[in-house]
């Protein structure tokens, strides 16, 4: 076992000085150390999304990268994008299209949909699924979550009001 | 009241997943909690001439590598299988292997440790001394004289035989036949793959010799049977079996699976909490594998185009073990649906089922009815195409007729409603059939390959009769058991036997609930997966929560109802026969100002204190529901799809489905489940193959190898609905879940070869991977030059 290296990373806003072995993913430090356990593990070979957060505004891939490699950064998982009573829109779309079921890869569908919707904010059908090409669902056929990502886009452009 | 059956209801279970809230097994963490690795054979057949564990002992936090011996020395016995064929073999299956590993992946040795890491890291230093051996991976391979056994107790690797019908009948149908035609058909191994790898983590409490397992299940019940009163021989009220959120199962996650039983054993060994969590390498080596047929299909017809012989001889490879519904996945759930919506007056199916040293096979989405319904259909798109008639008009004429049902076929399933033509009519409409077929053939003038795969299918599920899988094998019931258990203040608490692991059943089921007891949805809470909270179930799969779950709690919430009239009929001194329930309320018929409402009578229920004498206190009932029948969904699906001949690539254009669930209890989420459905079918028919080699390596281990569908591999999907109800449930609800990968495949499929047909290709097995479309049409462009 390798020594502990220090880290220093904010979460969802509150910023955690830790000690962690180098070889320690992200994803893990998030769920084990920090106790954030809405950022999944679906796979081991980074294919399938499950794991998505954002740092420092950039959806990663948290299984693909080390703690470490985050020192310094400010991290987003799903519990500090919004929150029940203050669901981000992307969210939001999610539960109003059905763009989900088991539920188990929709953190990461939410995060790398809000971070297509960062840099493209009224996406296409086609760029929605070539967006969430790194994001596998084996529920829903992709149909509702394509819907879902529609529904946040025009929430955030103003064209659906929070009570429709 | 507006009822809500039938609305599109968002569903109760979402906040807790959009905010990543939700409680997946991996979430969870007890106090001293310790994790265990497993240790895997990478041979497919070799035998353990040894164990050396010395090193891994030795790692700081390592605190014990379990053996196969161990547990069968502790007297922990193999997992049994819970359906059994005259003359089966059943050899043993110990969570461990304790002499030889007979898959890769077979678990040779456990290790638990302080911390995942750890024992991962040790794992990797328990020295095994290996023999390795001869393996096979194929069934018909693993059929031919010579080939290596997987076990003792079958020298000749045949697990069972299993025939229906008439042999000698059959074959005087074919001889006498206007026209018949044959394919060679392999319906390929998948990996059901749902997004959850599998998780087990146990709790031994020593004090009161009582055991907690929270696991990733479809059916915690099976789980705490096949354990307590098989596999560790413990009364069932000490063990306790929770499945909280699931992500996914997809048929995966019915079975007993041996890293459940080893996190018990281990947790009892060290009186610590112990968990084990698949990596997703291991979820391909150890959860149980779909499909994997080999068969020869022919399809005679008379010359009215009408079938009348159907015969079907199938090599169903089990893999290394039998797990828990294995046997009866390409027997009961196969043959027997061999029928589909047609007449066909003779079947004859014959099914021969090998060990292999490969990953169990067992049922997967849709389970045997995919494998039935893909044969069926391409062979109706192959002797449609013979006989140069349209392929739906072919399958018109030879629909059974509404007036027809009950149905008996001549496969031993007697349907009980359909009405077929109407199903198949409205796809049409929507989908504008006929200008597809003008647009394929102008697009073949201009080497432009538009498929249309156009299937009509029916599936047998609601599984089931308990006294009818008895008598064909099953070592279980399959009923279903439903507690609705009334509040003081009126607040309602139903738990089921039922799981969902994705299905939506805290949403649908609360809607009937909501409807029946007439009272707003938000007062009742469904409760599923915990054996400590719902003393009996069989669980999800088969699409059975509707017909058979959701009926056994319709039947517990009328007993409410019935009880509630007593209770209303003693405050309001009149006669429960005069009591009326209505808009909320109950009231004495013809006399709407005298009423009770739903909280005062519970409330009066539980106090207890103006009430009938011969009355007990308390607002509960429960109901076990068996099934009189199946159920049987049907419809017609459309896929439309366009070959690339350059490139080999296949692009699905449109794809429309009309299906036929019965009455539709939340529109919604019916929905969700047909798209879930037709990409499942999809990926089967254009991406996913579980590959191994001749010497049982798989090949396609994980995500990278193995193709799933991507977000960009599917389309919108088009759909509508006909309504048949079932006449023997109570809500004549049929099942929705597996109906969109029992029709897909077969539609997509048919899509694509339909494309190929210019090149003259007749048939070829899925999955159509562009390099493989690519080289038949290069292929039979070589043999069309040839003969030019």
């Amino acid at each position: 076992m390798s020594e502990k290296v220090k880290v220093s990373i904010t979460v969802n806003g509150a910023t955690h000085h830790d000690e962690v072995e180098p070889r320690t993913l992200l994803v893990y430090y998030l769920r084990e150390h920090l106790g954030l356990t809405g950022t999944h593990v679906g796979c081991d070979t980074s294919q399938c999304g499950a794991c998505t957060v954002h740092l420092d505004g950039q959806a990663v891939k948290s299984c693909t990268m080390f703690a470490v490699q985050a020192d310094g950064g400010s991290v987003t998982t799903i519990e500090g994008i919004g929150s029940v009573g203050n669901l981000h829109p992307v969210q939001e779309g999610f539960w109003e299209m059905h763009g989900l079921q088991c539920g188990f890869c929709t953190p990461g569908m939410i995060m790398a949909a809000a971070d297509l919707l960062n840099k493209n904010p009224n996406p296409s059908d086609g760029e929605i699924r070539h967006a969430l090409e790194g994001n596998l669902c084996r529920c829903t056929g992709y149909h509702n979550i394509v819907k879902a990502v529609q529904y946040a886009a025009d929430k955030m452009a103003g064209k659906v009001g929070a009570a429709d | 009241m507006d009822k809500l059956f039938g609305k599109a209801v968002k569903r109760v279970e979402d906040p807790r997943f959009i905010t990543g809230t939700g409680n997946y097994t991996d979430d969870l963490t007890l106090p001293g909690m310790v994790e265990a690795a497993m240790v895997r054979s990478p041979y497919a057949h070799a035998r353990i001439k040894g164990i050396d564990a010395s090193k891994a002992l030795a790692t700081p936090g390592v605190m014990a590598v379990i053996t196969g011996q161990e547990m069968k020395d502790a007297g922990i016995n193999g997992i049994p299988t819970g359906w059994l064929h005259a003359g089966i073999k059943t050899p043993p299956h110990y969570a461990i292997a304790p002499d030889k590993a007979r898959h890769v992946g077979d678990i040779v040795a456990a290790v638990v440790a302080t911390s995942r890491q750890i024992a991962e890291d040790a794992a990797a230093l328990v020295e095994v001394d290996w023999e390795p051996l001869d393996a096979v991976s194929l069934g018909s391979e693993a059929l031919k004289a010579g080939a290596p056994s997987v076990h003792d107790e079958a020298p000749d690797n045949v697990c069972f035989t299993w025939s229906l019908g008439d042999k000698a009948a059959n074959e005087a149908v074919f001889a006498g036949a206007y026209k018949t035609v044959k394919l060679n058909i392999r319906n390929q191994r998948l990996v059901p793959s749902a997004m959850e790898p599998r998780a087990s983590l146990a709790q031994y409490v020593k004090a009161s010799d009582e055991y907690t397992l929270w696991t990733t299940s479809q059916n915690p019940h099976i789980h705490r049977l096949l354990i307590a009163a098989f596999i560790m021989g413990i009364p069932e009220h000490k063990l306790r079996v929770i499945a909280p959120d699931v992500g996914g199962g997809f048929g995966s996650k019915i079975y007993q699976y041996p890293e459940e039983i080893i996190v018990l054993y281990a947790s009892k060994k060290l009186n610590k909490p112990v968990k084990w969590t698949a990596r997703r390498s291991e979820s391909f080596v150890t959860d149980s594998h779909g499909r994997d047929h080999e068969t020869v299909a022919e399809l005679a017809v008379d010359k009215d185009h009408k079938m009348i012989g159907l015969r079907v001889d199938t090599i169903a490879n089990m893999g290394a073990y039998l797990t828990t519904f294995a046997p009866a996945v390409p027997t009961y759930l196969y043959g027997t649906l061999l029928a589909g919506c047609y007449k066909t007056p003779n079947i004859y199916v014959h099914v021969t089922a090998p060990f292999s040293h490969t990953v169990p096979v067992d049922a997967y989405r849709g389970a045997g009815r995919p494998e039935a319904t893909y044969l069926l259909e391409r062979l109706a798109d192959v002797m449609a195409h013979e006989l140069g008639e349209d392929p739906l008009e072919f399958r018109r004429k030879n629909f059974i007729q509404p007036e027809e049902f009950p149905y008996q076929t001549p496969v031993a399933l007697v349907y009980d409603s359909g009405n077929y033509e109407p199903a198949m009519e409205k796809a049409m409409e929507l989908i504008g059939y006929k200008e597809l077929r003008r647009q394929q053939e102008e697009g073949r003038k201009n080497g432009k390959y538009i498929g249309i795969g156009a299937i009509t299918f029916l599936e047998a599920c609601g599984l089931a009769p308990s006294a009818v899988v008895g008598s064909l094998g099953a070592q279980a019931g399959q009923w279903e058991s439903a507690l609705v258990r009334v509040h003081a203040t009126g607040k309602v608490e139903v738990t089921t036997g039922s799981h969902s692991h994705g299905q939506g059943h805290e949403t649908a089921f609360a809607q009937v609930v909501a409807d029946e007891l007439q009272i707003p949805m938000e007062d009742i809470t469904i409760v599923h997966g915990d054996t400590g909270r719902m003393a009996h179930g069989w669980g999800s799969y088969g699409s059975r929560s509707a017909p058979v779950g959701l009926s056994a709690i319709v039947m517990a919430s009328r007993k409410i109802t019935d009880k509630a009239k007593k209770i209303a009929a003693h405050l309001l001194e009149a006669s429960p026969d005069d009591i009326v329930h209505e808009g909320g309320k109950f009231m004495v018929k013809g006399v709407p100002d005298k009423s009770k409402s739903f909280f005062d009578i519970s409330l009066m229920a539980h106090l207890a204190h103006n009430y009938p004498a011969d009355l007990e206190p308390g607002l509960e009932a429960n109901h076990f529901y068996d099934p009189k029948n199946f159920v049987f969904p049907f419809g017609t699906h459309i896929a439309v799809v366009e070959v690339d001949p350059d490139t080999g690539k296949v692009a699905l254009k449109r794809y429309l489905s009309v299906d036929d669930c019965g009455p539709v209890i939340n529109p919604l989420i019916a929905d969700g489940q047909v798209h879930g459905g037709v990409a499942q079918g999809l990926g089967q028919a254009l991406l996913e193959e579980a590959v191994y080699d001749a010497e049982g390596q798989i090949l396609s281990g994980n995500f990278m190898e193995y193709t799933m569908p991507r977000a960009d591999d599917m389309v919108q999907l088009e759909h509508g609905y006909t309504v048949t109800p079932s006449p023997h449930n109570p809500l004549g609800v049929k099942g929705i879940g597996e109906a969109g990968t029992i029709a897909s495949t077969a539609a997509v499929a048919n899509a694509v070869l339909d494309a190929l047909r210019p090149f003259g290709i007749n048939h070829l097995d899925m999955p159509y991977t562009p390099q493989k479309v690519w080289k038949a049409i290069q292929d039979a462009r070589a043999v069309g030059q040839a003969a030019d």
